[in-house]
């Protein structure tokens, strides 16, 4: 059942841009267990669109299944959400940008639903550079089917009931890069400070966005011998640089240049900051960060933050050359050649 | 007769004589895959339309593309029976070295084998009751032209040169067509030409010209086109407003999406920057080709995928969701011969079941069954007004025969006053007027709820699409009241449709026939010649086609008016009998079946020894026309 939150308002929350409080952001109360790494993210997803002051209209909430997939039910109330298929979030979402390209389109999946079932799927939309933002809660198991093993396990670990993961991880982080997503970041549910600044670059970004975020599962898979579990992820997540955003609207102070921070220009304007940790950190370098991510997964840590980002690439309307009104508004005079041409059409059948 | 088989030596015969024919014949080209015969054959079958006479045409071709050997069949045929004729031909042209026995065998007896005699044919075993007409071909291709391609292009064009001096084809009607083939291309127009003289000379020289059997200019053709199906529900979704399709590449559904994208290229481009207003995606398999059709339909587009059967299965899962969640989608499906990959380029209508019943669960689909291009025009324009208006899936049943043959046809007509229904789709204004927008309440009462669009209102009409069981506000709920109020309003809904969907073509006498004859598709190109044999054996019957399901009274009264009902379809299990009789809830003992599945077009005289033995109460096994 979902449950409507009460409409309450305190009078003096703070408004954004379009005058909306935190509250206009929300969504239906969450049924996900308590704790659920997924509600962190639903909440950071309510924060980054509050405050960089995204009309909720004007979003569409795509998902396919798993408790992962619910979440869009728990944001942004004032947005259509589609609960489509298991697996087939990213030919759904292909569907409706290509109908309306003014939308903004926020993905929730989950590690099975794109990993396993969905991962051709997966592997389309990013090649085919959709503009959208993909976020996966990566939780190692199959939360809603009750904790088998998902594919992103990492090698040699069990589950809660002891099956011990024998083959070979995916790492979608690793496979957007390969397949040419312009933005990918990884970054965990238990750290909003990282995470709400990716997911406004996220969405500030043209392109395909792709975010993995590591959202453990309290009930199947956080236990002490996961690499998914609070305490693991706590100890084991490095970053190789923090990665501020500044929307458009805030004025680039002097102290950009500062303790030897690089600007990123986003396509809108706003600007990602990035304070190096490691010296060699290089977020324009695809191949490095795949080989960085593989060298950390050995020393058994994961490695978090903007891992790439391509604040020039394209997306599928620019390479389609699809006409900049959306679709779905063009009117029958544009769309039906009418009965004149019609004939010449017959002639040529004669 | 004489001189062709005396200059050729090969057999000689003057015993038999087919009678002469204008008019009247069925013609059958034998080639081999990839070789370019499918251009000159098609030229050869539209120089007789130009003439005034109807044709029929069908490519018999295997899942090949390079060196099997493939047919086409022109039908002539001054009374319009178009459908296949069956049998043996009365002419046949075997160019195929592989497949020569066998087409020689399929000539009628006293009929002509026109053959390519650069080499022997080796004589004994061969027929002698047909005629032989050798003509050195290769031969002498070999002598005019210098490039191998070309040699083996104008072979084509020879023969179709020959056929007009043979049966009275009028050399202009050719030359004609040459010209508009090959418009803009004009240096190709003299070679053609001059290749088509070649045989026609040749033909002229060594044959009696023409033959007993024959054409002669008509006038009969009168507003019809020449045009196959799958350009017919293409060129349907561009009139329609289609702007999104999903895709993924199978016979006999490949040329829709190809068809739509050509037409697109020409008439969907902005003037003014050049942009497209439209999007085609070639998705990595089924599943994401009618996920993107939904996700676009979900979102306000005009959305369409082209499948066919092992299509149908993979998108099963998908078009369970489109029912529960009222999505509206149109799905073009081109029949072939299953199950499996079967026979792929052979025609069937045996997806009937599987598309009614799409998915899991309690499912059922709109179906629309096309019986011609302008059919397949008509409804692919009109599926997506159904399908916005209905809020489900609409499913057009073509088949190969239609989609990929060209059929003679009623021209395309589109009526400009015709505006797009969207059907009940709030606009932003009606949103701001309405207390409370429910996604799922039947304020009708005709089980169709109103839809809303993302991004329509700052703060009303957003809701949460879903598989997943949801009360009349759109929200979650497993309450066991809810899930059935919901599933009786979309029975509603269903009842709705049938009074909406393209009424049945009935033909009846005042006074009911004994019999009626319940078809549908492809098979009503052989009904006008099915009536008329029945005729000859005093037997009277009336019609109806039907045209689309979920049926309405006009089925049910159609049956019941009948003493016996026959049920002509092109599937082994009846599958159209089993889907009436479940949902008219009618005995299936009373519906007499005919079926034929050997994945070619239905033909009139397997309708008719079909009743002809059900009235002789002989049992009907297996029947292969
Ligand atoms: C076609 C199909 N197969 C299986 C299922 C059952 N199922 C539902 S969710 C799920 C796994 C979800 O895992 P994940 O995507 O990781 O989401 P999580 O619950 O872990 O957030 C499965 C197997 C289904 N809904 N549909
Ligand atoms: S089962 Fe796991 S993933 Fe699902 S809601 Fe509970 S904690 Fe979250
Ligand atoms: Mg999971």
């Amino acid at each position: 059942m979902s449950f409507q939150k009460s409409k309450f308002h305190h009078p003096r929350l703070p408004v954004n841009d379009l005058g909306l409080t935190y509250r206009d952001y929300e969504g239906a109360l969450s049924t996900l267990c308590a704790g659920c790494g997924h509600d962190s993210i639903t909440s950071a997803i309510i924060q980054a669109c509050h405050e960089q002051s995204i009309p909720p209209h004007k979003v569409a909430k795509m998902s396919g299944i798993g408790c992962s997939s619910k979440a869009p039910n728990y944001f942004l109330n004032k947005a259509h959400g589609f609960n489509s298929v298991h697996g087939r979030m990213p030919s759904v979402t292909t569907g409706a940008n290509m109908a309306n390209r003014d939308l903004l389109y926020l993905a929730m999946s989950g590690d099975g639903d794109s990993a396993s079932i969905g991962l051709g799927q997966f592997a389309h939309v990013v090649r085919r550079q959709l503009d959208m933002v993909y976020m996966v809660a990566n939780n190692g198991v199959y939360g809603l089917t009750k904790g088998q093993l998902a594919a992103t396990a990492d090698k040699g670990v069990k589950n809660k009931t002891g099956e011990l993961s024998i083959f070979t991880d995916i790492d979608l982080c690793v496979m957007a890069l390969q397949l040419g997503a312009t933005f990918v970041a990884r970054s965990f549910s238990g750290d909003k400070k990282q995470l709400v600044p990716l997911i406004k670059a996220a969405i500030s970004h043209r392109g395909f966005a792709f975010l993995d975020i590591i959202s453990p599962c309290v009930t199947f898979n956080n236990h002490p011998k996961s690499t998914r579990s609070y305490d693991y992820v706590h100890d084991n997540v490095v970053t190789g640089a923090i990665a501020d955003f500044v929307p458009v609207k805030k004025e680039i102070t002097s102290d950009s240049a500062q303790g030897g921070c690089e600007d990123i220009c986003l396509h809108d304007g706003s600007i990602m900051r990035i304070q190096k940790i490691t010296a060699d950190y290089d977020s324009k370098n695809a191949m490095k960060a795949i080989v960085d991510i593989e060298e950390h997964k050995k020393k058994g840590e994961i490695l978090t933050g903007l891992l790439y980002l391509d604040p020039t690439g394209s997306h599928f309307h620019e390479i389609n050359n699809t006409t900049d009104t959306p679709l779905n508004q063009l009117d029958q005079d544009t769309l039906c050649p009418g009965s004149r041409i019609l004939s010449s059409i017959n002639d040529s059948f004669r | 007769m004489a001189k062709s088989v005396e200059s050729n030596k090969i057999k000689s015969n003057q015993k038999l004589e087919i009678p002469p024919a204008i008019n009247d014949f069925v013609i059958r080209f034998a080639n081999t895959n990839g070789t370019g015969s499918a251009s000159a054959n098609n030229m050869f079958a539209k120089a007789i339309v130009r003439m005034g006479i109807p044709v029929s045409a069908k490519n018999i071709f295997p899942s090949n593309i390079q060196g099997l050997p493939t047919w086409f069949e022109v039908r002539v045929s001054e009374k319009n029976y178009l459908a296949r004729r069956g049998g043996k031909s009365e002419i046949v042209v075997g160019m195929n070295a592989q497949s020569l026995f066998d087409d020689i065998d399929s000539v009628m007896p006293g009929g002509f084998f026109l053959y390519d005699s650069s080499k022997q044919l080796i004589t004994d075993q061969l027929r002698d009751d047909i005629h032989y007409l050798g003509m050195p071909i290769s031969a002498i291709c070999q002598k005019e032209y210098q490039d191998p391609r070309q040699r083996q292009l104008f072979k084509n064009v020879i023969y179709v040169g020959a056929l007009a001096a043979l049966l009275n084809i009028e050399f202009d009607a050719l030359k004609s067509l040459v010209g508009d083939q090959f418009k803009g291309k004009e240096k190709f127009i003299t070679p053609n030409i001059y290749a088509l003289e070649i045989g026609y000379q040749y033909a002229n020289q060594h044959f009696i010209c023409p033959l007993p059997i024959k054409v002669e200019r008509r006038d009969l053709i009168n507003d019809r086109i020449l045009v196959n199906g799958n350009t017919g529900s293409g060129l349907g979704a561009v009139y329609g407003g289609a702007t999104v399709v999903g895709w993924y590449p199978i016979t006999p559904s490949t040329s829709v999406v190809e068809k739509f994208a050509s037409y697109c290229e020409r008439l969907r481009i902005d003037p003014a920057s050049g942009k497209k207003n439209y999007a085609l995606i070639q998705a990595e398999d089924e599943l994401a080709a009618i996920g993107i059709t939904i996700g676009a339909s979900w979102n306000g587009a005009r959305a369409f995928t082209a499948t066919s059967g092992p299509g149908i299965s993979l998108m099963t899962e998908f078009l369970g969701l489109a029912y529960f969640a009222e999505i509206p989608m149109v799905l073009i499906n081109v029949q072939r011969a299953g199950p499996s990959t079967g026979m792929p380029t052979r025609t069937q209508q045996s997806d009937i079941l599987s598309c009614a019943y799409a998915s899991h669960g309690d499912t059922k689909h709109i179906l629309l069954f096309p019986e011609s291009p302008t059919e397949c025009f008509e409804f692919s324009a009109l599926s997506f007004d159904l399908t916005e208006q209905l809020q489900t899936p609409v499913i057009i049943m073509s088949d190969l025969d239609l989609g990929m043959n060209d059929h003679l046809t009623p021209e395309f007509i589109w009526d400009d006053e015709k505006k797009y229904n969207q059907g009940k789709l709030l606009s932003a204004e009606q949103l701001s007027e309405i207390k409370h927008y429910g996604r799922y309440l039947d304020i009708d009462g005709d089980g169709i709820c109103y839809r809303t669009l993302p991004g329509t209102h700052p703060d009303k009409g957003a809701f949460f699409t879903r598989g997943t069981s949801r009360n009349r506000q759109a929200n979650y709920s497993e309450k066991s009241d809810d899930y059935v109020d919901n599933m009786l309003r979309l029975t509603r809904k269903f009842e709705t449709a049938s009074q909406m969907l393209p009424q049945a073509e009935i033909c009846q006498s005042k006074i009911p026939a004994d019999m009626g004859l319940i078809y549908f598709g492809t098979t009503a190109h052989a009904i006008s010649e099915t009536m008329d044999q029945l005729k000859e054996h005093s037997l009277s019957v009336d019609t109806l086609r039907i045209k689309a399901f979920p049926f309405n009274h006009q089925l049910t009264k159609f049956i019941k008016e009948h003493n016996r009902i026959f049920i002509i379809e092109q599937n082994r299990d009846a599958q159209m009998r089993t889907v009436i009789s479940t949902e008219l809830q009618i005995d299936p003992a009373q519906l007499y079946s005919i079926t034929n599945y050997d994945g070619l077009p239905i033909t009139s005289k397997f309708i008719v020894q079909g009743i002809l033995n059900k009235l002789s109460s002989k049992v009907v096994t297996e029947q292969v026309s």
